[in-house]
């Protein structure tokens, strides 16, 4: 019951971008330390990533009719 | 034995999909449950997604499980990500499904719920789903390249040209027929106005809130947004009820038309993060929140549908729009059934996300199989109401007469019963003043889900379950003219880079104010003609986006022909060849009635024609001839519009099969653009994130 109901509360964070942030320094770690030699920079701050990610999702047609 | 199970099980569905179609289809003369249609279209969807959707995707498609996806092979941890495909089928779900699968069916009821219905559930099927499924696997195997940008690639520049020029003007039309349906519903009503008006506060506080407040944390602030929308709902009440404020939000269709004008521009302007993006979060909340409620309570309710399954109107005497059973209702039901908007999501955005092909399946066809339920709940709605009631409500003044009584008595004498006193008490119970020749579909909707709310969940919230429904609309609504008014900005600088590369500079502010000042003057001038319209204007616009989204449909389509040839698939080709026949036969005779026709309600030369007439034998009112001149010019604007689009759907259409008319006589054309193979490293151990 209870791992069910945190599977649903992932679920709904996955799907509102609530852990966009933990997924990008996921992401980070798993890329960006092997191979630094194109970008090396620190990974974003959590309000840095957001502001990129909220800007580049809203780039484009992303609504239908 | 599994498999003998499993034919059995399929028996079943096949039979019961079978007797509930028929049980709707020879249905004369007497109430029918809602149930069936549910049923009907539950067997349909489950026959079509389990064998022609697979079948398409394993011979036609050959999709490779093996293949890494753009996802993977571009992963940026940004727009690029892997994403698991339930979590992908809500993204594309909600970024398909807008409210023109809930208008569309409302106003192609006057027909009878049967042409909509059928068209809902077999042109889906056949072609939507068909649609999606394919623009969404080829982009995937492009690098996720645009649907423009194929087009290009794979039949020439013409194509590509098309496609942007055709995707701008759909732009247009179709956020001014949207901002002409939230006019109609808030017009005279303060309460739907200053709950529509609350959202774009609320929507700014979400968006401070994640921004600065708790940057990042989007459930927190959608948790807020929600639950402050909810509040504008009851706050609307009591400020209706206010003898000062109710005054605020009391206005004329004129008036809200120039605040809606005034804020699609200032949402251009503004940057994402202060309203479009807020406002997104709570439209998608609130509508998966709605229409699951709306499925649990047809199914709870089962109520019955009360409108005959054809109605006299299918002669193209119709109240709510002009024109004959075909070509129209296939051109007043485009979402739901086929879109050719969707394509643009399909193709860009959604194969950025995919993980793997074997899920494009039930991310292609399976969302467009949902949205098609959701245009069948729209039309279980509006045909649940009675019709003289969903009549009253629909037929614009301009049709039924403005007196009440006239109204009632015209409708009546359809064979729709109806009485000023049904109609007063009804609006009572709604909390509106009158529900007479409210057109647009948004009330009529409302009406519906809230009688369905209201016997499934409380009979005494009614008022709250109607405003409920009008900001569920509304809000998403203004989100697609938000955002459509920045996709057209964006559009339009990238054009006029061209000319002037100053202009293409997206950040640069004269450029921002200027195209965006002239998309809003795009659509503003066709939703202030709207307005003006004693018709209701909706009748004039809606057949008109019809024919440009179905327009965009068939380009997708060519494309995916096109191509489909190209790889040596002919004897496949008419999986998405059919479709497109269908579609130019559609649009091209939809449009040659709105060019051609000589009833004054469907051929736009014809009404022009007859308003000069009028107007040179001064048998007009005075204030009809006062606006009859803008008319006059709209409607000779409207038909070079649909000229222009059918022009453009020939030209692709002819394109495509020179292109292919080449590649079957051995000539050179373009390349297949096709990306070559990787193999995923994902297939051995298989982790969905």
């Amino acid at each position: 019951m209870l791992s069910q109901l945190k599977a649903g509360w992932r679920l709904l964070r996955r799907l509102s971008g609530d852990d966009a942030y933990e997924r990008y320094l996921r992401h980070y770690a798993k890329c960006h330390q092997s191979d630094c030699a194109s970008e090396c920079h620190t990974p974003l701050s959590k309000k840095e990533f957001y502001k990129q990610w909220q800007d580049e999702k809203w780039n484009g047609v992303k609504r239908c009719c | 034995m599994n498999t003998q199970l499993n034919k059995i099980i399929w028996l079943i569905v096949s039979i019961l999909g079978a007797t509930a179609v028929g049980g709707i289809a020879i249905n004369r003369g007497e109430d029918i449950n809602a149930l069936w249609f549910v049923t009907a279209a539950l067997c349909i969807y489950a026959i079509a997604y389990r064998f022609y959707a697979a079948w398409i995707a394993a011979n036609v498609l050959v999709i490779d499980t093996t293949r890494a996806t753009p996802a993977e092979r571009l992963d940026n941890g940004k727009d690029f990500v892997p994403t698991n495909r339930w979590i992908l089928f809500g993204h594309h779900f909600a970024a398909i499904a807008g409210p023109g699968p809930l208008v569309g069916p409302t106003l192609a009821a006057q027909f009878g719920y049967l042409p909509g219905t059928l068209w809902i559930l077999f042109g889906a099927v056949l072609g939507g789903c068909v649609q999606d499924m394919v623009t969404l696997f080829l982009s995937t195997r492009r690098d996720a390249k645009s649907l423009g940008q194929m087009a290009r690639d794979e039949l020439g520049q013409l194509g590509g040209t098309a496609a942007l020029i055709g995707t701008f003007f759909i732009m247009i039309i179709l956020i001014a027929v949207l901002g002409l349906v939230v006019v109609n519903a808030m017009k005279h009503s303060p309460w739907a106005t200053s709950t529509v008006a609350a959202t774009i506060p609320i929507a700014m506080i979400v968006g401070v809130y994640m921004r600065f407040i708790r940057p990042g944390q989007v459930l927190e602030a959608s948790a807020i947004g929600v639950i402050l929308l909810l509040l504008s709902v009851l706050a609307g009440g009591w400020i209706d009820n206010n003898a000062t404020l109710r005054i605020l939000f009391d206005h004329e269709g004129l008036t809200l038309a120039w605040w809606v004008m005034a804020y699609g521009f200032a949402a251009a302007i503004l940057p994402v993060w202060l309203l479009l993006a807020p406002r997104d979060y709570l439209s998608t909340y609130i509508k998966v929140g709605t229409i699951t409620l709306l499925a649990l309570a047809i199914i709870m309710l089962q109520p019955e549908v009360k409108m005959p399954a054809l109605t006299q109107f299918i002669d193209g005497t119709g109240p709510i729009f002009g024109g004959k059973l075909f070509p129209f209702v296939f051109i007043t039901i485009a979402c739901g059934a086929i879109s050719g908007f969707h394509a643009l999501i399909a193709s860009g955005t959604t194969p950025k996300l995919l993980i793997n092909e074997r899920d494009i399946r039930m991310i292609g066809y399976g969302a467009m199989l949902l949205e098609s339920f959701v245009a069948l709940m729209a039309m279980i709605a509006a045909t649940v109401l009675d019709p003289g009631v969903f009549f009253a409500i629909n037929s614009p003044a301009g049709v039924v007469g403005a007196l009440e009584i006239d109204a009632v008595a015209k409708i009546s004498s359809w064979g729709f019963p109806v009485s000023v006193e049904q109609m007063q008490l009804l609006a009572n119970q709604m909390g509106e003043a009158s529900l007479f020749a409210r057109t647009g579909g948004a009330p009529s909707l409302a009406v519906g889900m809230a009688s369905i709310f209201g016997s499934a969940f409380g009979e005494k919230l009614l008022a709250l379950w109607y405003h409920f429904a009008i900001m569920f609309e509304a809000i998403f609504i203004l989100t697609t003219l938000d955002a459509g008014t920045r996709v057209g900005r964006f559009m339009l600088q990238d054009m006029l880079g061209n000319i002037w590369p100053r202009m293409g500079e997206t950040s640069w502010t004269p450029s921002v104010i200027f195209t965006s000042a002239l998309v809003v003057s795009g659509w503003g001038y066709f939703l202030y003609i709207g307005v003006i319209d004693p018709n209701g204007g909706v009748n004039i616009l809606w057949p008109l986006f019809g024919i440009a989204n179905q327009m965009l449909a068939a380009i997708a389509l060519s494309v995916a022909t096109g191509i489909l040839i190209k790889s040596d698939k002919l004897k496949y080709a008419w999986v998405t060849g059919l479709p497109l026949l269908w579609l130019i036969i559609i649009t091209s005779s939809a449009a040659w009635e709105k060019i051609a026709s000589t009833d004054v309600r469907v051929g736009f030369f014809a009404g022009a024609n007859d308003l000069v007439a009028k107007l040179a034998s001064g048998s007009m009112s005075p204030e009809k001839a006062s606006v009859a001149p803008q008319l006059i010019f709209n409607l000779q604007l409207d038909a070079w519009l649909t000229v222009f689009f059918v022009a453009l759907l020939w030209l692709i259409v002819f394109d495509m099969l020179r292109v292919c008319g080449r590649y079957l006589a051995g000539k050179p054309v373009p390349p297949l653009s096709e990306s070559p193979h990787r193999p995923s490293r994902w297939v051995e151990d298989w982790v969905r994130d």
